[in-house]
């Protein structure tokens, strides 16, 4: 049976900037000096979470610095909010201490898991979408939004396989997540592409089944073509080429669904020039100055 | 029954079948796709030891590095999620991997990567301010009770080895054949600022160091350095560390608790 629904008082968003309806792109190290060199025309930067979990350095110093001039979302990719263990409350805690200090605008993480008893996998790897997965996924997002006061956004998964035991498709498990705990959605459409052939979906039906109203934020990324056992298609989030031209048209179809939202694009393998990669960061911008943005309604 | 249990013995161990509950719409085997799942946690954890051990898979080659890093993945996956953090014993599993025995230096040479990686994220902490050091240094008499801090991100390494030659000619500032690798060094790391720098000293000078990390006065530290090598130079040593900002804070010994 269903766990009864977990209220979302705790953890309603607290009054804070959120993104600008622009694109963004990811902030590396490579690119730091140039970043403060040049000001690049983005609308904001996104870092990952766990790489800013020490205790200074490099790192720290060049993230204060353009923070100042940017607005920033923090990315998580360790929480492992799909895990059947409960949250590692240790993790938790650097993370508040690491939104403390550099206050982004968005906060969001994965429809995933990635770690068991103490191991790291260090992938975001697949949940079951049943009863069961439900209330642990909303029990662990309503701790995270309770500890951090801010809304997370989740982002929905690529993945590769399904399972025999869930009871519900994708779009409505991520729909039910969100009415329970209040949290938004990252919507990545490079993921929704990917999962959409690799597990032979109607993409369109499933981002329409979505909780669009909640989208605070769209990824889009690369991916890499393979193919399974029988001969299909089976495409590889590997976040190391550009967009592709199905992803782009996709993203239209998106925003014309949801009108203009902060976007970013995403890149962690092969990384380009910063030149490239906020020119493909202004395709994004190009596109979403044809629409107007929608306010995004909090969750009460 | 935990099913993720099941499914990180499968992904850790190529040899296990794909967890069950697995479909495909296709009806494809799902061992295929989960395949997927498995290179992409071997290949990025790998990839995050390429990244902190650098010097290490030039000595190796990428073919061979990658090879041993996947054995050292399976064997000690991470247990810490800050990938900054993983492979902090990866020098002692090079130490015992015998198809690597024909380089003996490899592990020291891990070693100092390893304390340069943990460098250049330590915390923070602002050196001595110059004028309280010009005073200490002004008052001889006392010089023997200070008590000096450290930078936390400063670290040691005493190697049998060549480890500071080693590691400078992979950037490009020695010839690799002018090295000997089975000359003794010692290697003191730090950061100076935002560069972590490796700097070739004296054991005795090591010795010295690790003797103020302890808590030592500066007498104290300086006779152990003494007695280890009299050619111990306590000037040489304290301008690497002032140089490099590296002592933090200073204070008198007034207790002597200590017979």
């Amino acid at each position: 049976m269903l766990a009864s629904p977990t209220h979302a008082a705790n953890s309603a968003p607290a009054l804070r900037p959120l993104l600008p309806c622009q694109a963004g792109i990811g902030l590396k190290s490579q690119h730091y000096q140039q970043v403060l060199d040049s000001s690049p025309a983005v609308g904001f930067f996104e870092v990952h979470a766990e790489n800013y979990l020490v205790a200074g350095g490099p790192f720290h110093h060049y993230l204060g610095l353009i923070r100042e001039r940017y607005p920033l979302s923090i990315h998580g990719v360790g929480l492992s909010i799909g895990a059947q263990q409960p949250l590692d409350l240790n993790h938790l805690e650097r993370l508040a201490a690491l939104l403390e200090r550099y206050q982004p605008e968005s906060f969001s993480e994965h429809l995933a898991w990635s770690s068991h008893d103490d191991l790291f996998l260090n992938d975001l790897l697949p949940v079951a979408y049943d009863t069961a997965t439900l209330s642990r996924v909303c029990e662990h997002i309503d701790q995270v939004q309770s500890r951090l006061q801010r809304q997370l956004l989740l982002e929905n998964p690529a993945t590769y396989v399904e399972f025999s035991n869930s009871s519900m498709d994708e779009a409505t498990f991520i729909s039910e997540v969100v009415r329970r705990s209040g949290c938004g959605l990252l919507l990545d459409v490079n993921n929704a592409y990917v999962s959409g052939i690799n597990h032979h979906w109607d993409v369109h039906a499933y981002l329409r089944a979505l909780p669009l109203h909640a989208v605070g934020e769209i990824h889009l990324a690369g991916f890499a073509e393979d193919r399974d056992a029988a001969g299909d298609r089976l495409l590889i989030d590997n976040h190391g080429a550009p967009v592709d031209a199905a992803v782009w048209l996709l993203y239209t179809e998106v925003l014309q669904l949801i009108g203009a939202t902060p976007t970013l694009i995403e890149r962690d393998n092969d990384i380009p020039p910063l030149e490239v990669w906020v020119q493909e960061a202004q395709q994004a911008q190009a596109l979403l100055q044809r629409h107007q943005p929608r306010t995004r309604q909090a969750q009460p | 029954m935990n099913s993720q249990r099941e499914f990180v013995a499968a992904l850790l161990d190529p040899e296990r079948d794909c967890p069950a509950q697995l479909t495909t719409w296709n009806g494809s085997d799902p061992a295929v796709r989960f395949a997927v799942y498995r290179n992409n946690v071997l290949s990025s954890l790998v990839d995050a030891l390429a990244a902190s051990f650098p010097v290490v898979q030039q000595l190796l080659g990428e073919a061979f590095f990658r090879a041993m890093a996947a054995l050292y993945v399976r064997q000690s996956p991470p247990r810490t999620r800050i990938l900054a953090e993983y492979g902090a014993d990866f020098a002692d599993f090079i130490e015992a991997f015998a198809p690597a025995s024909s380089l003996p230096y490899l592990a020291d040479v891990a070693r100092l990567e390893r304390l340069r990686v943990r460098a250049y994220h330590a915390a923070d902490v602002a050196p001595l301010a110059s004028e309280t050091l010009t005073a200490a240094l002004a008052a001889p008499d006392r010089l023997r009770d200070l008590l000096l801090q450290l930078q936390p991100a400063l670290g040691l390494l005493d190697s049998s080895f060549a480890v500071v030659s080693l590691w400078a000619a992979h950037q490009g500032s020695l010839q690799i054949a002018d090295v000997d690798p089975h000359q003794a060094q010692s290697a003191l790391v730090l950061r100076n600022g935002l560069q972590v720098e490796v700097i070739g000293i004296h054991q005795s000078d090591s010795l010295f160091i690790q003797a103020l990390q302890a808590g030592l006065t500066l007498g104290h530290a300086a006779e152990q350095a003494h007695a280890l090598n009299d050619a111990f130079d306590l000037g040489t040593c304290l301008a690497h560390l002032l140089r490099a900002g590296a002592i933090t804070h200073s204070a008198y010994n007034h207790q002597r608790q200590l017979p």
